[in-house]
């Protein structure tokens, strides 16, 4: 079981809820991926709609654990406000912290992120912060109260997997008992796999799941795509060599030449 | 009084917050609020005055990734 403050968790697959063709798409998908944590947000919505209360009456009815983002916030403040909204609205203390330093990448601004995470640890939330790979970040935001850490993989919506592997082992290697979620960039089933196998405790899909030609069937290839990483992972992977290594055994080969 | 409500300009009767979601059509919703940039508690929003050019964030679930 993966562990988050206090919370044990059987799915490894985190699933984002924007994106999908209807609400009954996305339902299923959230079935299929059998996803135990869902991201969700917080928009303005006018007096005359009811897309946003149709939207959490459909996710409390799922029963699922919800992760408020603060996505779209440029800054400390607009992201400190935005999770005091979130914590109200969602009556829970998590909160996916983005503070997005850059439009084209939506990398996150680093700076602000340690910064927004340290006021809101401080106020007792439990912080679940976008970062990057970067050891230095990662220590900060630890320092500043975090428990776990979402890196990302590549930029969000991008869909071009683990792009900086080795960035990413190292993280896993130098921070063994953090809960490590590769959050952002995911396009396939493999790559999920891949960070599984690599040691991450889970992965958390948005785009990837609600813009394939029939999410609720990719919701189910990711979901064997985790447990098969994480499977993996348990077992033991072999190095990685440059040369060759015959697997059939070589002593009693027959002299044919 | 005219306020800034999710960034459309509204003309209210100048009641505290509270009344004033409720003449907005808001009064069943699950919203978060923010006046001028800072976070309004459900709790607080009953004695939350409101001044002319304020500028007030209602905010509702929504999906997220």
């Amino acid at each position: 079981m993966l562990e988050v403050y206090g919370t044990q968790l059987a799915s490894r697959l985190l699933l984002g809820t924007a994106r999908y063709s209807s609400p009954a798409v996305l339902t299923e998908a959230i079935r299929a991926a059998r996803a135990e944590v869902v991201t969700v947000s917080l928009r303005r919505e006018a007096a005359g709609e009811r897309a946003g209360q149709g939207f959490w009456s459909i996710i409390r009815g799922l029963g699922v654990r919800v992760l408020p983002n603060t996505a779209g916030c440029h800054t400390v403040k607009e992201a400190v406000t935005t999770a005091h909204m979130a914590r109200e609205v969602f009556d829970t203390p998590w909160v996916k912290l983005e503070v997005i330093g850059e439009d084209d990448t939506l990398q996150p601004d680093v700076f602000g992120l340690t910064e927004a995470a340290r006021i809101l640890c401080a106020e007792g939330f439990e912080v679940f912060p976008y970062t990057t790979e970067d050891l230095v970040v990662a220590e900060r935001l630890l320092a500043a109260g975090c428990r776990v850490l979402m890196p990302w993989g590549s930029p969000i919506g991008s869909g071009r997997g683990l792009n900086n592997l080795f960035g990413l082992t190292a993280l896993r290697a130098h921070f063994p008992g953090v809960p490590l979620i590769v959050d952002a960039g995911i396009g396939v089933p493999s790559h999920a796999a891949q960070a599984m196998e690599l040691g991450f405790d889970a992965v958390l899909i948005n785009t990837a799941v609600a813009q394939a030609t029939d999410p609720v069937a990719m919701a189910g290839a990711f979901a064997q795509a985790v447990e098969a990483g994480r499977a993996a992972r348990l077992a033991g992977p072999i190095e990685a060599r440059d040369f060759a290594e015959p697997s059939t055994p070589v002593i009693g080969q027959a002299f044919l030449a | 009084m005219r306020i800034l409500v999710n960034g459309d300009w509204r003309e209210t009767a100048g009641r505290e917050l509270a009344a004033t979601l409720e003449e907005l059509g808001y009064g069943d919703r699950i919203v978060s609020t923010a006046v001028n940039g800072e976070f309004v508690a459900a709790e607080a929003r009953a004695r939350t005055a409101l001044a002319e050019g304020d500028r007030i964030e209602v905010l509702a679930p929504m999906q997220g990734g």
